[in-house]
């Protein structure tokens, strides 16, 4: 019983610490390291709600979650055939062996199913932009795509492309285009694209959670500061900011459908490339590590400990 | 000797340039590479069709193309998928900033006012 309750307080705890650090603001101040925690909160939910109902269905072997579901898988198979089997099955052990089960199952599903259509998105993007988009040779290695409105984006993948609109062109400065396409190189060094997409999916695996929704749009803003961090190495924090505003302003849209809050992420945004704060103490850094490393070799290990 | 992408990026550009639907013969003509196989010409018809951006009619004995959607259409594809409207936010794209409403743009217009005095 002990690694079940262990593993339902360890889901409960991450889901508590996922709704801390949605509003918290230290992050913005290391937000690579931010994500990190992130990251490890997502993978430990999910293995300690599923290991939870596993650990308490299983528990009759006294083998843990690991060696359990062997038994067990090893014990139906047999079933018909040597007779010799435990059935230490009650109603609800059974209740949450099947819960487990479909929600491990629902997990991977919704993660395998946003990548598949992550990738075909991807490829109809690519194809769309091989049809339509130019080069141009002012600004090279980038594709340009006609069209008035601003929008600087990249097309994640083994090979990245980065696009730029004609009207992005004629908005910002030469020193601001710079900017934005070392945020963009940014994007493509560090596959910020894979910190994404598992947290993409689950919003679109559960909606209507508030707690997913703030997860989402933390970690988005997070991975978009971290590539301003990137970029400012290689050109002006000022032209960075100022190429946000300008997109902000010239992209307006009437009333764009669930992408409210973009001015305060720009805002935000700016206001740490304008004044940036001190950096976090190193003491803090290395507890937001531990703490993340902690978080990761706990869930697994719960799943192998027998009691 | 294009690249296939190369060779879908002309025809499409040739068919769009056209605005009526043209044969294998007349696309071929119409390509600046005049050492081009017209089974080469076919092939490609052949797979952008099965993509999807193109229909073809019969005519007699051959086929004739036209584009499904206009380069705009295209475009306009894009540009929505680049700005995040599609609703579906998906994880596909990495961008640099998202698009705002008009209140919001209010915000920032002030603010980067007061940048460039500075």
């Amino acid at each position: 019983m002990i690694a079940a309750v262990a593993l339902a307080l360890l889901a409960s705890a991450c889901v508590v610490a996922a709704w801390r650090l949605a509003s918290a603001r230290w992050t913005w101040r290391a937000p690579r390291i931010a994500i990190l925690l992130w990251q490890s909160l997502g993978l430990t939910w999910g293995l300690a709600s599923t290991g939870a109902l596993f650990a308490y269905a299983l528990e009759p072997y006294g083998q843990g979650v690991v060696y359990g579901l062997h038994s067990y898988l090893a014990s139906a198979v047999s079933l018909g055939l040597l007779g010799d089997v435990r059935t230490p099955y009650d109603l609800s052990r059974s209740a949450a062996f099947i819960a487990g089960v479909t929600l491990l199952a629902l997990l991977v599903t919704v993660l395998l199913a946003a990548i598949w259509q992550t990738l075909m998105a991807r490829r109809r993007h690519r194809m769309l932009l091989s049809l339509t988009a130019h080069d141009d040779p002012h600004v090279p290695g980038v594709r340009i795509l006609d069209h008035p409105g601003a929008t600087a984006y990249c097309v994640p993948g083994l090979r990245a492309q980065v696009v730029v609109s004609a009207g992005a062109l004629r908005l910002l400065s030469p020193d601001e285009l710079a900017a934005v396409l070392a945020h963009e190189t940014a994007h493509v060094r560090e596959r910020h694209d894979l910190v994404l997409l598992p947290f993409a999916a689950l919003r679109r695996a559960i909606p209507w959670s508030r707690i997913v929704r703030d997860a989402q749009a933390s970690v988005e803003l997070l991975v978009e500061m971290a590539a301003d961090d990137r970029a400012r190495r290689h050109c002006s924090a000022r032209r960075l900011a100022t190429a946000l505003l300008r997109f902000g302003t010239a992209g307006a849209v009437p009333a764009p459908q669930g992408a409210l809050g973009g001015a305060g992420h720009v805002m935000a945004r700016v206001d740490r490339l304008i004044k940036p704060s001190a950096e976090l103490s190193r003491r803090f850094r290395f507890g937001v590590l531990t703490l993340s490393a902690a978080l990761a070799v706990s869930a697994p290990f719960l799943w192998l400990i027998p009691h | 000797m294009k690249g296939l992408g190369e060779l879908e990026r002309s025809i499409m550009d040739i068919l769009w340039a056209q605005g009526t639907a043209l044969t294998a013969r007349e696309v071929g003509r119409a390509i600046a590479d005049r050492d081009l196989a017209p089974t080469t010409v076919m092939t490609v018809l052949d797979r952008l069709t099965r993509k999807g951006f193109l229909t073809r009619t019969r005519d007699g004995r051959a086929w004739r193309y036209e584009p499904v959607r206009s380069r705009d259409a295209y475009v306009a594809e894009l540009m929505l998928e680049a700005l995040d409207l599609t609703g579906d936010r998906s994880a596909a794209l990495t961008r640099f900033a998202r698009a705002v409403s008009d209140d919001e743009a209010e915000i920032l217009r002030k603010a980067l006012l007061e940048l460039e005095e500075e």
